[in-house]
């Protein structure tokens, strides 16, 4: 009777679809944070369909670092390109002024100046009073406890304490003038889930996903691409050649790669459901300290 | 951790096997310290789900934090919010996600602490399954009760209680069988479907994943037997459909396509459907999906979100409901209801408060006008109160200013879940379940146009009941209404003020009641739909009314566009006082109003004409 089976990737879909909707339906000014990654390409397409034949109600926002993989920036400008799409970029002009950077500065330090406060600058500049983001809840343990809807208050912050009930599928919207909303669509994904659909609907991902030779330097016990000469070498590092892929992309000193030979989505697909350890392991912020992630969500990281 | 894929097995024979698996949703409760934390991890655990990364983590954590002396302890696998950790509670719902090679599963671990009952309830709204953890050694609490009775209020199809810690009471099945009894007793008094009834041990492993060696004498399901399975329960595609509208997409003069999730049943092109609560009917055109996602459909079924067309021009916007025509089960277009509540905010709720209610997609004023009762958890006696107090249910009668359509939660979730959100915080004060809609008070404001006229005060003794006969005589002028009514523009205020001009400078007593004044004031609660115009012209008719008894003459500036409420008003006034002027029918001449107001208030006149 139906056109086909029902799975439970159409299960998440249609819940994701619900709430962007949602978001569209109840704010004045919603914003969709795009960060280039699997899960906002997967944000990205849900919104596309959410919205068709009209276009996503909402503008996209990238803050931009400026230590991301040329790679992701370039597959930014071309996927805002395709869609005809309106992407804002910020960068903390501040920060870049100060030359803040996650090598001399650290990674604490880095996030808090170039991700935290850019974020609170550019959601202010745009008054938006909702920011989509693609985080999901199997992702690192305090974002466990995150509602789909996560209220912040004028100066951004979430208290964990102070959340709203979220019962069936009926959001609480309503802020005052200032005070915003988180919306995250892809509570109930895991990663494996966000892979399956890129599979399925075979949407393109930034090449960094897939196995490749690339430049690596090992440090601190990860694999650091070189992807520019600001990285530089300490005493005893030098550069090789290998085969890598990250299974999650962020700033390129940040982001610890894994050796592979998926080159293709299906097989990252298939080393995943062999993987033992979590996508998390390979980035440097939350290693600072247990609880670190919790912290930074209370200051406003997204 | 081990791999989801089975020994050889293929990339896309896994496809095939995940796109089978299915997702089951359930939640666990419990007091604090029954021993939730360490069942999700026990689980978590033994179905080798756990990150090598996060399994070395959790060895560093319980070195520090843990409470098995070094040992690991699973509780911190899933605590994660570093304020839980350091009072060593759970203070929120928390979402985990694991799959074994033959479900998914999501879990909502809800706190135990009894002033956080609302995430118990908040967890259930999302659940078909309630894992109850009960301490072998202290038996069923009070805690136990309130969350099988909040379990069993939003109507969770299944319920396991676990009783946990066997191994501190020597895995006694006598003890076992008691604390099953009670709980056994208890879900029967509370109407649920039998539960099952499991006795483990988190801390050892004991009948979670594998079973246990220490209870022969058990011969039910470990837990995860028992979550791999119970059917999962999925809206049903030949329910009737119910597709509340979440958005109309206009992205061209010649598209109009309506968003929105199906909740209940299907639609399929050509499809008789009716929009309520108008009740138009129209037919389901296009089911509209781009080219690149396989084009438009035929037919889909809950819980799709979709978006449709239809075939005739009718109107529809969001918080609409379409669905199917005919059936023997419709929802009710109302502005009355009767609910259970779960109340949510610390300030306890009195009658008279209001809200801004949501239901379905849709969001309306709503004055809750009266406590019938408050449910007792422990003996679930109903007590007659005036107030419910923070995390307490209760039985109330809401009235909402626009029309809403809602079906009993029993029957129809989609249309009988609400909230309730504060007006000046905005925090969501309260869960709501529909028990029924009341469809013969379609208009609570009408029912006062109806009510009859208050009772006359007696005048006190030493004011004489004659002093409006004296009055009007000494004015000259017969008491009257004279309403001037027409669309903004039409010219009522200015007359209305020429017209008291007039009256004045001829010694007659003379004012204006403008109903736009009134909003200002008297009538700000009011909107400009229907049936708050008709609202506001009946609070203007009965000031009138009192002023008519001084003996003056009102006149009336209102938009007025109601032929039926004008017509209340004139029942109210009385006939032979009331003059309406239809501004936008009348021409320009002043001087001709005038002589017809004139001669209607000329004390001589006979009643009725003008
Ligand atoms: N002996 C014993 N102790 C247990 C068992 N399950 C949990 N505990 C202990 O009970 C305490 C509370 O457990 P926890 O999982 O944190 O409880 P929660 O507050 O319900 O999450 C911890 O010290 C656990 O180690 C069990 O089956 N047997």
């Amino acid at each position: 009777m139906h056109d086909r089976s029902w799975t439970h990737l159409d299960d998440l879909e249609s819940e994701a679809i619900h709430i962007l909707r949602e978001a569209a339906a109840c704010f004045e000014r919603p914003v969709l944070m795009y960060s280039i990654g699997k899960d906002s390409t997967v944000l990205l397409h849900l919104a596309l369909k959410a919205f068709w034949p009209a276009k996503p109600p909402f503008p996209l926002l990238h803050i931009d670092t400026k230590w991301k993989f040329r790679e992701m920036i370039s597959f930014r400008d071309e996927t805002a390109r395709k869609f005809g799409l309106d992407l804002r970029v910020h960068t903390n002009p501040e920060g870049l002024r100060q030359g803040i950077s996650p090598i001399t500065h650290g990674s604490r330090v880095h996030t808090d100046v170039m991700k935290t406060q850019a974020l609170r600058q550019a959601l202010e500049a745009g008054r938006y009073d909702a920011a989509i983001g693609g985080a999901r809840r199997d992702e690192e343990r305090s974002r466990a406890k995150e509602r789909i809807f996560s209220f912040r208050d004028r100066s951004h912050r979430w208290d964990p304490k102070q959340q709203r009930p979220e019962l069936w599928n009926i959001p609480n919207t309503r802020v005052h003038e200032g005070e915003s909303m988180r919306v995250f669509p892809l509570s109930n994904w895991t990663e494996l889930d966000v892979w399956l659909y890129v599979l399925q609907h075979r949407l393109p991902v930034v090449p960094l996903y897939l196995a490749q030779p690339r430049p690596v330097v090992e440090r601190d016990g990860l694999l650091i691409m070189r992807d520019d000469d600001r990285l530089a070498l300490r005493p005893g590092e030098h550069v090789q050649e290998r085969m890598v892929r990250f299974r999650t992309l962020g700033c390129y000193p940040l982001s610890g790669a894994v050796e592979s030979r998926a080159d293709t989505i299906e097989k990252v697909v298939e080393e995943m459901l062999r993987a033992r350890t979590s996508e998390r392991q390979g980035r440097l912020i939350d290693h600072d300290q247990s609880g670190s992630m919790e912290e930074k969500k209370r200051e406003g990281y997204f | 951790m081990s791999s989801m894929l089975n020994e050889g097995e293929t990339l896309g024979a896994f496809l095939d096997r995940y796109r089978s698996l299915e997702l089951l949703r359930f939640l666990t409760c419990g007091s604090v310290d029954d021993g939730k934390s360490t069942l999700i991890g026990r689980l978590l655990y033994d179905t080798d789900r756990v990150y090598d990364d996060h399994r070395k983590a959790l060895e560093e954590d319980s070195k520090i934090h843990g409470t098995q002396g070094g040992n690991v302890d699973l509780a911190l696998l899933v605590d994660g919010l570093k304020a839980e950790r350091e009072q060593g509670i759970t203070i929120d719902v928390a979402w985990r996600y694991f799959a074994t090679l033959h479900r998914s599963f999501i879990i909502a671990d809800c706190p135990g602490h009894e002033q956080y009952t609302r995430n118990m309830a908040t967890g259930a709204s999302h659940c078909q399954l309630a894992i109850t953890l009960i301490d072998a050694r202290h038996g069923m609490t009070r805690q136990t009760r309130r969350h099988a009775f909040i379990a069993a209020l939003l109507g969770l199809p299944q319920m396991v209680a676990a009783v946990n810690k066997m191994d501190l009471v020597g895995w006694d099945e006598a003890r076992f069988r008691s604390v099953e009894r009670e709980f056994l007793a208890w879900c029967a008094r509370l109407g649920t479907p039998e539960p099952t009834v499991i006795p483990i041990s988190a801390l050892h492993g004991d009948c979670i994943v594998h079973p246990s060696t220490h209870a022969p004498w058990y011969r039910g399901p470990t837990i995860l037997q028992l979550l791999e399975s119970v059917p999962v329960m999925r809206p049903a595609a030949d329910a009737p459909l119910r597709l509340p509208v979440q958005q109309v997409l206009r992205p061209s003069p010649d598209f109009r396509g309506f968003a929105g999730r199906i909740e209940s049943g299907s639609v399929t092109v050509g499809d008789r459907v009716q929009v309520l609560p108008s009740g138009r009917e129209t037919r389901i055109a296009r089911i509209a999906c781009a080219e690149a996602d396989g084009g438009d459909r035929k037919s889909v079924a809950a819980p799709g979100s979709v978006l449709v067309t239809f075939t005739d021009e009718v109107d529809c916007s969001r918080g609409d409901v379409i669905t199917c025509v005919g059936g023997s089960q419709q929802p009710i277009p109302c502005h009355s209801i009767e609910a259970d509540l779960v109340w949510m905010d610390e300030t306890p709720l009195m009658a008279g408060a209001s809200f801004l209610m949501r239901i379905g997609t849709r969001t309306v004023p709503a004055t809750v006008v009266r406590i019938r009762h408050v449910v007792d958890v422990d003996t679930l006696a109903q007590h007659a109160r005036d107030s419910i107090e923070w995390n307490e249910v209760g039985r109330v009668d809401i009235v909402t200013q626009q029309t809403i359509v809602v079906e009993p939660y029993r029957q129809m979730r989609a249309l009988g879940a609400l909230i309730l959100i504060d007006r000046v915080t905005h925090a969501t004060a309260a869960a709501g379940m529909v028990r029924s809609g009341d469809p013969h008070e379609p208009n609570p404001r009408r029912a006062h146009w109806a009510t009859q006229p208050a009772p006359t005060i007696e005048p006190p003794a030493d004011r004489s009941a004659t002093e409006s006969v004296a009055r009007a005589a000494r004015w000259r002028q017969r008491p009257a209404a004279i309403l001037l009514f027409g669309p903004p523009k039409s010219g009522k205020t200015r007359r209305a003020f020429a017209l008291e001009r007039h009256l004045w400078q001829q010694g007659h007593a003379a004012l204006v009641l403008d109903g736009q004044a009134l909003r200002g004031g008297l009538s700000r609660d009011l909107t400009f739909s229907d049936e708050d115009r008709s609202e506001n012209l009946r609070r203007a008719a009965e000031v009138t009314r009192l002023l008519l008894d001084q003996g003056m003459v009102v006149i009336l500036s209102m938009v007025a566009p109601q032929t039926a409420a004008r017509e209340l008003a004139r029942d109210l006034i009385g006939a032979d006082r009331f003059l309406a002027i239809d501004c936008a029918q009348r021409g320009t001449d002043d001087a001709a109003l005038f002589r017809d107001v004139e001669s209607f208030i000329r004390p001589d006149q006979t009643p009725g004409a003008g």
